[in-house]
């Protein structure tokens, strides 16, 4: 280990940090936004809804990430109708692809959680809601929600370190953010521990930095007295 | 679509072989190594326990894909130093190292939970009737660990599965590195990057199917 080289490569890794925290507040955010009317389709009773929202659970779940990356960044990319598309400044830019590619990725996971959630609410809940007068929209946005967002809350934590951990896939359609800055370190230093343990480094108090947060989060969430984990 | 990828077809499954190869290298690495390392630091206040809760913490917190680049070219640099000659990881072994590193760790929280779920009173029920240490480690505590852990080691082994396409990006020609060169060739990247897609899915689809059966079987039917 030489500490010259360590030093020499905080500034460079720092330079990519400011686009991993960029890749990955909105890749969670991305994933928040779109979690949401997934869960309330897969929970659906409606099969048209049902079905093509658990699809894309299952699918999503059960692929690699970098694929999906690879689809949206190489495959869309390659379709005429794609490139005349509105939607095209976002995915003709790789860390537009890496933002869409992650989000959409932990839609389907946040989506199974957040599903699994809002069934274990009992169905009286919201038969009560109905008699004491809140309309349906009042009823999911008042009763069943709230409930089912203090459940998973624990699991959105843990969410964000999984999205701040995929967006080092970004380096693979050409972003550098951390992991690609350390890479390119790397090549022309070939000092791989000292740079890489930097980058470790920084992912590392990333992380922690956002377990902090959204313990801060729970506390200010929980309903005092209701609370079955901790006070 | 079929044209496409019918001269490749031949490669994708070689590909797909060479992931499951890497895939199932990993998780019986980790999980053995799990299952040796949990158990040990269980005691109170073990040394290797800070070491093994600190070694946790630190890969939860880090990309996989920052390990294995770790293990590729520092293996490199660590391996010409040793032998004095230029040597060179290759990334199979890399990639299988890097994954069982990583899956390691999490073997260790979900098998350190499991047998945290197994009343005390069994392991001194055994001693009582004469079981020794080992007959209660073997016969007692490890298959109840086993059964509990069995949900957490399934899933593991689908984010390892999945994780395995993270090694194509040091060269090794699994299924997405295989699929990466078929799109190249043939100027149609959704086509193969799909096709891999789907197999990826039929691979996790079966083993989560498996693991069911495998749960369902060793839990003690419901009264």
């Amino acid at each position: 280990m030489s500490y010259d080289l360590f030093l020499a490569s905080i500034p460079v890794i720092l330079e990519g940090f400011r686009l991993t925290v960029i890749i990955t507040l909105s890749a969670f955010c991305l994933g928040q936004v779109a979690a949401l009317p997934l869960a309330l389709a897969a929970a659906s009773r409606h099969r048209a809804l049902a079905w093509p929202a658990q699809f894309y659970i299952f699918f999503v779940r059960g692929s690699p990430v970098l694929v999906q990356l690879f689809i949206i960044y190489y495959g869309l990319g390659s379709l005429e109708a794609v490139r005349d598309s509105i939607l095209w400044p976002i995915l003709k830019e790789p860390v537009g692809c890496a933002i869409l590619a992650v989000g959409l990725n932990s839609a389907a996971y946040v989506g199974a959680l957040l599903r699994g959630a809002i069934t274990q609410i009992p169905p009286g809940q919201d038969e009560a809601a109905r008699i004491l007068g809140l309309n349906r929209w009042q009823g999911l946005t008042r009763v069943v929600l709230p409930q089912a967002y203090r459940d998973v809350l624990p699991v959105l934590g843990n969410e964000i370190t999984l999205v701040m951990k995929a967006s080092s896939l970004a380096s693979a359609v050409t972003v550098i953010e951390m992991t690609g800055a350390a890479r390119v370190m790397v090549s022309r230093t070939f000092a791989p521990f000292e740079v890489f343990t930097v980058a470790g480094l920084f992912y590392l108090g990333l992380a922690l930095i956002f377990a902090w947060v959204f313990r801060h989060v729970e506390r200010r969430a929980a309903i005092p007295g209701l609370s079955n984990r901790d006070s | 679509m079929i044209d496409v990828v019918g001269p490749y077809a031949g490669q994708l499954l070689m590909g797909l072989m060479l992931t499951l190869k890497v895939a199932l290298g990993a998780f019986v690495i980790g999980l053995v190594l799990a299952v040796i390392a949990t158990p040990l630091t269980q005691s109170g206040r073990n040394p290797l326990r800070y070491l093994l809760d600190g070694y946790v913490t630190v890969i939860r917190g880090i990309p996989e894909l920052l390990v294995i680049f770790l293990l590729f070219y520092g293996g490199t640099v660590a391996l010409t130093k040793l032998t004095g000659s230029y040597f060179e990881v290759d990334a199979l072994s890399a990639g299988i190292a890097a994954l069982a590193a990583v899956s390691f760790a999490y073997f260790v929280e979900i098998l350190r939970a499991a047998l945290q779920g197994i009343p005390k009173g069994q392991s001194e029920a055994a001693l009582v009737l004469g079981l020794s240490r080992g007959q209660l480690f073997t016969r007692v505590i490890l298959p109840q660990m086993f059964q509990r852990a069995l949900p957490g080691i399934g899933n593991q082994w689908l984010i390892i599965l999945k994780e395995s396409a993270l090694v194509s990006i040091i060269g090794l020609e699994e299924l997405m590195r295989k699929s990466v060169i078929a799109a190249g060739a043939t100027h149609h990247p959704l086509t193969f990057y799909l096709s891999a897609a789907c197999l990826y899915v039929a691979v996790t689809a079966v083993s989560s199917q498996a693991f069911g059966v495998a749960e369902r079987r060793l839990n003690p039917a419901p009264r």
